[in-house]
Order: structure tokens, then C-alpha cells, then sequence
């Protein structure tokens, strides 16, 4: 008889726990903005931001919510139904993969915003142990036999698929398509490990102490100063890097769908506005208004830079010649 | 699983026999000492280490840091889904574990030995699959997706898939705990029940629940366990939205990877305590179980 009354009271219990949770969250307008895997912090900043500025223009109440993860990751999520009102990426291909698939986003959804869609840019840049012990200066400097060079996955994060193209450029400027490859394939030779994305690669370098230099975005790089410790990291910005635009986007399907068009739009404007640049500085990316990047000189010192769309034939030709199965990134690391 | 079972039931009665007393039955003391040195220290270091880990990383930077991390909206919208996806899963694995065990061990029918594979099916699949398979069903590009879509039901990267995928890889944990333990003790007491004059509800509630019900508990406590901290197949299918779709684990990597090592571990510690209290509630009912056992085994002496 303990027994069943034990039974009564424990369904009775778990009756009430399914209710107390099931009360529903109040009904307010709510946009998500689904995002690459180290965008969280500037989001974070960004979404009180605009709701206010929304609240003030509109009288309407928002709430943003965020979610995070390697980007294609993320964008095939969203090909698969996660209701995204916006998608703000690292790298074209995520976005461009949801116009391909279903037609989520308007083909020409880089015309729909100004500068090719992408508020900010970033670079890849060197992190190496404080005091440079390697003298690590240059890409040329990667390919040293011995040296240990973190890198996440070109093939899963926009972080390493730039990296990979920024070594690449610079060799293809520096002697020509073939020696380009063979360089590649020496840097990559030096890397011990593949993280899945930008964030593992910072914990294997920082955390497990693995590797000689990490290469990462700009912001990255900045920010793992202040969370880890200043005295323990250089940056090193070597003689030319790649523009790393994070391009965004209204996923239109589904805006229309849930009547909140004007709202993502609005969002993504914001971006652009003085105050969303002057945020997006605040968080190491480089900005597009030139004044905020004025006055936020001293944080982005001069870089040269050359661009996927610009001197590597557009992200498709990219795509094809270097990341499809088999391309040139798959030969390499076989070889290795 | 059903030895375990058996090992968790309250003392006989009728007292303990000290092999230790008596020289047959006595080992030597190097072989004791090294036993228990052995089983002690693994003990410590594969169980206790890592818990007073958690514990330690959690408190690291002080009490303030550790309440805060605990009552930020997104930890407690993870707490409130994570209970949620239990409070739902493990009922359902009750009544599923139950009928499944009873008919397995009291019936005789065609695909039984079928129904017992496909039991263990989500044991034997990797939970990233468990995810996936929703992802297939339900998702935009999936079966029934497009359906659902229609229609405004959301299933994938919301909180029904979540709670799919978590009735999906907890599926075995009664079942398999019961069906050897009603199957070994057979069906004469429930023959007997009837012979009696009992309708077969009275039999279950009477006979074969009192019969089982320390199988059965250990079967909805590690069901619970898993509930909670299943973190593969819940993250295919949640969508990672803050404050909305993210379970207990899932907001412990979330944080980790934001560098706020400290509230990673606050949460895992609250996984940690939930954990302890479900064994803290077993404890307590067996405890009172031997009571009872020792009140009624007075009466008839």
C-alpha cells in the first residue's frame, strides 16, 4: 500500500512540475537572429541596443533572441526549419546555400543592404605565445618544419576557410598558382589539430597550450587578450591578410511568414546605423562608416588586405576549385 | 540490471551473517586491504574527483558569481526546459516501461522477441543520430515538415522536438529494467491472485507492482539521469535559441565556450544536484521501505 501511495504522490508531483513549466511566455513581437559561433558577444550588445531605438521609433516592443554555432552549421538549421528572421554569417556561402535551398533569401540579397550586405569586416591575424619566442612575422613563416600551427576546419568554420584563402592569396601574389598549392600544403602540414570551429581552435591554443601560433579573426584574437590575459599573448599582423566580410540577411520566408519583415529589416539597418557601428568597433570588428573607424583608429592598426570576390575570383569559383569534394583543400591534406 | 536491482533492496530481517566471524569464510588481510584500497580509490578518483571538481570550479570565483550565474533568465529557461523534458519523458517511459515489460514477461505472441530488439534500438544508435532522425521526420525539408509547417506546428528546434529526442533515447531504461526481474520471478503469484477472485487490475496493482517497484524506481531514476543530461541527440534538434531552446548541457557548453568557465560550472553543478537529489529520494524511500518491512515483520513475530 506504501507502495501505491508513493506512486500516487510522485505522478501527482510530476502533474504539477509539467504545468508550473508549461505557463507560456508572454506574446510579444520576437525576432531570431541565428548566427556564427563567436558573433554572441557583440549580439549580446547589439539586440538592447536596437530594441530600444526600435521602441523609441515605433512604440513597439521587441525581444531578440540569438542562436549560435558554426556557421554552416547553422545555416543548414535553418534550410531544416529553424525559424530564423535573420541570419548574420561570416562567410557568403551560408547565406547564399539558403537561396539555393528553398528559397529562403532573396537571390540578390546582397544588394539589399549597403556594402555587399556586410556591416563589418574582419582579418585573419596571427596569435602567437607572449614575446614572439618562434619569431613568427609573416605568413612565409608558418611552413618552418616543427612549428605547430592551430587552425580550425576550413571545411566546417569560416574562420579556418579563411585562413586557408589568406595563406593561399599570399602565396598566389607572392609566386603563382602552383607554388600557392604547395604552400598550402606546408602550412596545413604544420597543423596538429583541426578544431571544428573558431572557438575550439582558441581553446586548444589557450586552454590545452597546444601550438606554437593560432590563426584567427582579428576580434578573436583581441578578445582571447582580455578573457585570458594580456601578458600571456602577442597579436602579429603579417604583411597581407584577407577581407573577411560578415555578410547578413532577412530570411524572408520566414519573416513574411510570421509578419516580422519590417522588424528584421529594420534590425539589419541598424547595423549600419552610427550607433550599431560604433558598437561593432567596440568589439574589435572593423567597421564600414569611416568616421567611427576614425575615431576607433587606434584598434585596427593598417593592414593591406585583398578580398575572395576581388582578387580570388568570387566565392563559387572558391567553392569549386578549393572546398568541393576532392578540390584542392581535400588534395593537400591527403598528401600530408 | 535486474542484480542491481536486487542489490539496492532493504536488508533481510532477519540480520546480517558476518562472513568476517567465522575462519571458513574469512579472507586474508592483505587481500582485503587491497581490495578495498583498490575498489576505494577507484571510487575516489573516477566519481569523487570529478564531482568535487565541478563543485570547486563553481565556487571558484565566490558565491556571488556562482548565485548570479544561477538566476540569469537563460539559466533558468534552461532549468525550467530540462525539468520540463524530464517531467514528460519520464512519465511516459513509466506507462511504456510498465506494458512492454508485462506483456514481454506474461504473455506469449507472435514478435516478441522483435519487440525486445527494437527495444534497445535507441541504446545501440549514436543520440546523434536519435537528433537526426527528428530532424528527417520533421524537419522543413523532411516527411511530415512541410505539413507541419502548414499548419503552424512547430516540432524541430522547438521544445516538442526536444522533448522527441529525449523520449527517444530514454525509450529502454524501464523496460529493460523490469523485464528481467518479472520474468525471473514468473506469473504464479498473479495466477494465484485470480484463483483468489482478483480482476486482473487488482493482480497488477496488488501483486506484480509490489513485486517490481524497486526495479521499476531504479529504472525511472537512471531514466530521469539520462533525461536530463542527454546532450547529442538535444542538440541536433534544439536550434541553440537562448532562453528558449537550450537544456541544462547545452547552456554548460554555451557558456564554456564564452570563456565564463565559472558559470559553466554553476550550471553543471546544478545538473550535478539534481542528480544527487534524485539519489537523496531513492535513499529516502528504501529507508522508509525498511522501516515498514521491520514494523510489519514485528507485528507477526
Amino acid at each position: 500500500m506504501a507502495s501505491r501511495r508513493t506512486l500516487q504522490s510522485l505522478v501527482r508531483s510530476l502533474v504539477i512540475a509539467v504545468s508550473l513549466c508549461g505557463i507560456a511566455h508572454a506574446a510579444e513581437s520576437t525576432l531570431l537572429n541565428v548566427s556564427y559561433d563567436v558573433s554572441r558577444e557583440l549580439y549580446k550588445d547589439i539586440n538592447p541596443a536596437f530594441v530600444a531605438y526600435w521602441k523609441a521609433r515605433t512604440g513597439e516592443s521587441l525581444s531578440i533572441n540569438q542562436s549560435h554555432g558554426g556557421s554552416s552549421k547553422q545555416a543548414a538549421s535553418v534550410a531544416e526549419g529553424l525559424a530564423a528572421d535573420v541570419i548574420t554569417m561570416n562567410q557568403s556561402p551560408d547565406i547564399d546555400i539558403l537561396v539555393e535551398r528553398g528559397g529562403f533569401v532573396a537571390a540578390d540579397w546582397r544588394r539589399r543592404l549597403p556594402h555587399d550586405a556586410a556591416p563589418y569586416t574582419t582579418t585573419s591575424v596571427f596569435l602567437v605565445r607572449k614575446g614572439n619566442p618562434k619569431q613568427i612575422r609573416d605568413w612565409a613563416d608558418l611552413v618552418r618544419p616543427g612549428l605547430a600551427v592551430i587552425v580550425p576546419n576550413p571545411k566546417t568554420s569560416g574562420n579556418g576557410r579563411y585562413t586557408y584563402l589568406a595563406a593561399w592569396g599570399y602565396a598566389l601574389q607572392k609566386s603563382g598558382a602552383d607554388a600557392a598549392k604547395d604552400f598550402v600544403a606546408r602550412v596545413f602540414a604544420n597543423v596538429p589539430v583541426l578544431d571544428g570551429g573558431g572557438r575550439g581552435a582558441t581553446t586548444t591554443f589557450t586552454q590545452r597550450g597546444i601550438g606554437d601560433v593560432l590563426v584567427t579573426f582579428e576580434n578573436e584574437a583581441v578578445l582571447i587578450g582580455k578573457e585570458v590575459g594580456e601578458d600571456k599573448f602577442d597579436i602579429v599582423y603579417p604583411s597581407v591578410s584577407i577581407d573577411a566580410p560578415a555578410p547578413v540577411a532577412v530570411v524572408e520566408k520566414v519573416a513574411d511568414k510570421r509578419g516580422t519583415r519590417k522588424q528584421a529589416q529594420a534590425y539589419l539597418e541598424f547595423l549600419f546605423s552610427t550607433e550599431g557601428q560604433e558598437i561593432i568597433a567596440k568589439h574589435y570588428f572593423r567597421p564600414r562608416d569611416p568616421a567611427v573607424l576614425k575615431k576607433y583608429a587606434s584598434r585596427f592598426p593598417a593592414i593591406k588586405t585583398f578580398s575572395v570576390e576581388g582578387q580570388l575570383g568570387g566565392w563559387k569559383a572558391v567553392q569549386q576549385a578549393h572546398f568541393a569534394d576532392g578540390g584542392i583543400y581535400d588534395q593537400i591534406i591527403t598528401r600530408k | 540490471m535486474a542484480a542491481a536491482a536486487a542489490l539496492h533492496a532493504p536488508a533481510s530481517p532477519l540480520g546480517h551473517f558476518d562472513y568476517q566471524a567465522s575462519p571458513a569464510t574469512r579472507e586474508a588481510d592483505w587481500i582485503r586491504r587491497t581490495l578495498l584500497v583498490v575498489s576505494l580509490g577507484f571510487f575516489a578518483f573516477f566519481l569523487l574527483l570529478p564531482l568535487v571538481a565541478v563543485f570547486v570550479e563553481a565556487l571558484r570565483k565566490g558565491w556571488g558569481t556562482y548565485l548570479t550565474a544561477l538566476t540569469d533568465p537563460d539559466a533558468v529557461a534552461a532549468i525550467r526546459l530540462t525539468l520540463l523534458a524530464a517531467a514528460i519523458s519520464v512519465p511516459l517511459n513509466l506507462v511504456f516501461g510498465i506494458s512492454a515489460a508485462w506483456a514481454i514477461a506474461k504473455f506469449e505472441f507472435r514478435g516478441k522477441q522483435f519487440l525486445i530488439t527494437l527495444i534497445d534500438l535507441p541504446f545501440s544508435v549514436s543520440p546523434v543520430i536519435a537528433g537526426l532522425v527528428w530532424v528527417l521526420i520533421f524537419g522543413a525539408q523532411g516527411w511530415i515538415g512541410p505539413w507541419a509547417a502548414e499548419h503552424d506546428l512547430k516540432i524541430v528546434f522547438a521544445v516538442p522536438g526536444i522533448v522527441l529526442a529525449t523520449v527517444f533515447v530514454t525509450f529502454p531504461f524501464v523496460a529493460r529494467e523490469l523485464i528481467p526481474l518479472m520474468e525471473a520471478q514468473g506469473r504464479e503469484e498473479e495466477e494465484a491472485a485470480i484463483v483468489l477472485g482478483a480482476t486482473g487490475w487488482q493482480a497488477f496493482w496488488r501483486v506484480t507492482l509490489p513485486n517490481v517497484k524497486w526495479g521499476l524506481l531504479y529504472g525511472v531514476i537512471l531514466c530521469n539521469a539520462r533525461a536530463m543530461g542527454e546532450f547529442g541527440a538535444v542538440s541536433v534538434v534544439s536550434g541553440h535559441i537562448r532562453g528558449l531552446t537550450n537544456t541544462l548541457p547545452l547552456h554548460v557548453e554555451i557558456l564554456y565556450n564564452e570563456y565564463n568557465f565559472a558559470a559553466a560550472f554553476a550550471v553543471a553543478s546544478v545538473l550535478a544536484l539534481l542528480a544527487l537529489v534524485t539519489l537523496a529520494i531513492k535513499t529516502f524511500i528504501e529507508y522508509q521501505h525498511a522501516r515498514a518491512m521491520a514494523a510489519t515483520s514485528e507485528e507477526i513475530q
